[in-house]
């Protein structure tokens, strides 16, 4: 397991998109407030940065671009110790 | 989570990165994965386990439940050039079937290498269609349900 720093609260990126003409946001590029845009088949995935843990690796942040190039599979599910 | 993990040497071996992602925080998956998903699978969870705090992923994804505050069951199939081919979003009651997304998986694999396509239920050795103005009308004579 690696000795990476964490803390009990860190803030997270979530999701990232193409930063727009007139877009005013402290950080640019990343969605602060209403999310728009939607997953669609047929078209560009949107990328996203959240934070992990990954077995044998500790927390880590995951970007999905990181994986661009590659077979992709998202899976949501509702919640960890749930029944299904 | 634990049946997709079951086969995920399948999805290794298809070149496939698997990410999971719930609400859940990064420190819950940790207990998760060493207290039941290790019991469930051999070495646990072998892939990502990501956190969507505030949900604003799922909602980017359509597939967060504000109402619940989680992300209900959605599963996104990506490819090689970052464009979303699948996905499948059910309600939370009734789980995936990892072999159908691992089915799905080939197909679409098949299908950007050959630039074939594949007929309902495809499985790999199956027959394929190459589309074009002579197929039109001819299925029937390659192909039947």
């Amino acid at each position: 397991m690696s000795k990476l720093k964490d803390g009990c609260v860190k803030p997270v990126v979530g999701p990232i998109m193409e930063e727009t003409e007139g877009s005013s946001s402290a950080s640019p590029g990343i969605i602060q407030e209403v999310i728009k845009m939607v997953a669609k088949v047929g078209k560009e995935a949107i990328d996203f940065e959240a934070s992990a843990f990954i077995a044998g690796k500790g927390f880590k942040p995951v970007r999905l671009s990181d994986y661009k190039g590659k077979w992709i599979v998202i899976c949501f599910y509702p919640g960890d110790f749930t029944y299904v | 989570m634990a049946a997709v993990a079951a086969l995920y040497p399948e999805f290794k071996a298809l070149d496939v990165e698997v990410l999971s992602i719930s609400t859940d925080s990064r420190f819950v998956h940790k207990i998760w994965q060493a207290e039941e998903l290790s019991k469930m699978v051999d070495g646990g969870v072998p892939f990502p386990m990501l956190s969507d705090g505030g949900g604003r992923i799922g909602t980017a994804y359509g597939v967060y439940d504000d109402a619940a505050g989680v992300d209900i069951r959605g599963r996104f199939i990506i490819d090689p050039d970052f464009v979303v081919r699948a996905m499948e979003v059910l309600t939370p009651e009734v789980g995936r079937n990892p072999a159908e997304l691992l089915r799905q998986v080939k197909a679409f694999q098949h299908v950007v290498k050959t630039g074939e396509v594949t007929p309902s239920g495809w499985e790999p050795g199956d027959i394929t269609l190459t589309p074009g103005p002579d197929l039109v009308g001819k299925v029937w004579e390659v192909w039947k349900p």
